[in-house]
């Protein structure tokens, strides 16, 4: 249970999976001119990464080790996450309308954000076992949402603000995700 | 100078649609990886190969391939592709490997990938698709090879490895992840006041570099009318 509880704040915390991996970044920066979209996204991610962690790491393990097809690993995964975003897709707009308004838009972003794919890949080289495997990938998700809507927060304060003519658009807010790195590092010594 | 030729294609990839500095695109692998020049310059010729024979073999299957299901179809070819890099790279280059680590297999989701495939590669014959992968991969490699410089000089006093500050008076804070983002907002800051200075002088209007967004947008050629310039005006 702490072993779990470690992982899960490693991951969403100490190694921010956005801020200091480096993952996922696409959507951080495109879609966080507003808290509301930021939270949406954050919440469709959460959702497909903990499914996708899950999938992977049992296809990886009762598939492709098995079998002895571990070289695989990059195009299966992928292709399972592909599939996934668009399963859930057409099962949210079938018996969960009201979910699919809320998350809808933001699942076909995700087959590309390469936080999904990063994770499945890193569960695997970390050998975490299946458990573990699906408390990464909520703690790496969360680490997200945490991230992006913070930065969509900052980016609405920013709209008022006097910022020098070259440094408009995507420079002071690439400045201000530089900061929240910083503070980041802060986490560093929880665990 | 007249579209679609291989020059073109070249000049349009590195200097007018700079994948990095201009589109935005492929960020994760741009901050992750460039610590020193030399792993950004290797992220980005891996990149490179991969991007043109992606773009070459989509645009020979190009109508082969229905349209409903052409996106698993590219992701495929790139994974495909990209497994294979990878085994190139373990076998020829371990120390590189090592240092790309995880960024290798991520190379299958690059934003510049699915976005040339679609906006590019889909609709134009196997010859110049080839050649803007090439333009497009060393535009990457560019201004990768330059943040990595950059961050090396800062970070740790050294450009390829070579120390050429004294010891001590580097900033180590450029090698860790915040220095990615710093030196990154400032180079976009100076292609924005060049752009700015070249419309003024043009008496055109000017935007400041916003980032497409998202990937899958670029890719679904909504971003095509403002960015890319697939139709040659």
């Amino acid at each position: 249970m702490k072993e779990l509880l470690l992982i899960a704040i490693g991951s969403a915390l100490v190694n921010n999976v956005v801020l200091s991996q480096f993952l996922g970044l696409c959507p951080f920066l495109g879609v966080s001119k507003k808290i509301e979209t930021a939270g949406g996204m954050g919440a469709a991610v959460i959702f497909v990464i903990t499914i996708a962690s899950f999938l992977t790491s049992l296809i990886n393990k009762f598939v492709l080790v098995t079998t002895n097809t571990e070289y695989l690993q990059t195009i299966v995964f992928i292709l399972v996450i592909a599939c996934l975003v668009q399963f859930v897709e057409m099962f949210l707009k079938k018996s969960m309308p009201s979910l699919y308004e809320a998350l809808g838009v933001y699942l076909p972003l995700i087959t590309t954000n390469c936080a999904v794919l990063g994770v499945a890949l890193t569960n695997v080289q970390s050998s975490y076992s299946i458990l573990e495997s699906v408390v990464n990938g909520l703690g790496i998700s969360v680490g997200f949402t945490i991230a992006i809507v913070v930065l969509a927060g900052i980016r609405e304060q920013m709209e008022y603000n006097d910022v020098p003519e070259s440094f408009k658009g995507m420079p002071i807010v690439l400045l201000a995700a530089c900061l929240m790195s910083i503070a980041f590092f802060g986490f560093s010594g929880l665990i | 100078m007249k579209a679609n030729t291989p020059i073109e294609r070249l000049f349009n990839g590195i200097v007018k649609e700079n994948p990095t500095l201009v589109l935005l695109l492929g960020m994760c692998p741009t901050l992750a990886v460039t610590t020193s020049a030399i792993n950004g310059a290797g992220m980005g010729l891996t990149t490179t190969a991969v991007l043109m024979f992606s773009n070459a073999i989509i645009s020979a299957l190009r109508k082969i391939i229905p349209d409903r299901v052409r996106i698993p179809a590219y992701i495929v070819i790139v994974a495909s592709l990209v497994t294979i890099v990878q085994f190139l790279l373990e076998a020829y280059l371990p120390s590189l490997n090592a240092s790309l680590g995880l960024y290798i297999p991520l190379i299958v989701v690059n934003c510049i990938i699915l976005g040339r495939a679609e906006s590019y590669a889909a609709k134009n014959p196997v010859v110049p698709s080839f050649f803007d992968g090439i333009g497009m991969g060393l535009g990457f490699t560019c201004s990768l090879t330059v943040l990595g410089a950059c961050r090396e000089i800062l970070g740790a006093g050294q450009i390829f490895g070579i120390q050429i500050l004294p010891e001590g008076i580097s900033i180590t804070i450029f090698i860790l992840a915040p220095g990615a983002f710093l030196v990154l907002a400032f180079l976009i800051a100076i292609m924005n006041r060049v752009n700015r200075k070249k419309a003024e002088k043009a008496g055109k209007a000017y935007e400041p570099i916003q980032g497409c967004g998202d990937c899958q947008n670029c890719s679904n050629g909504k971003c095509s009318s403002k960015f890319y310039d697939t139709d040659v005006k």
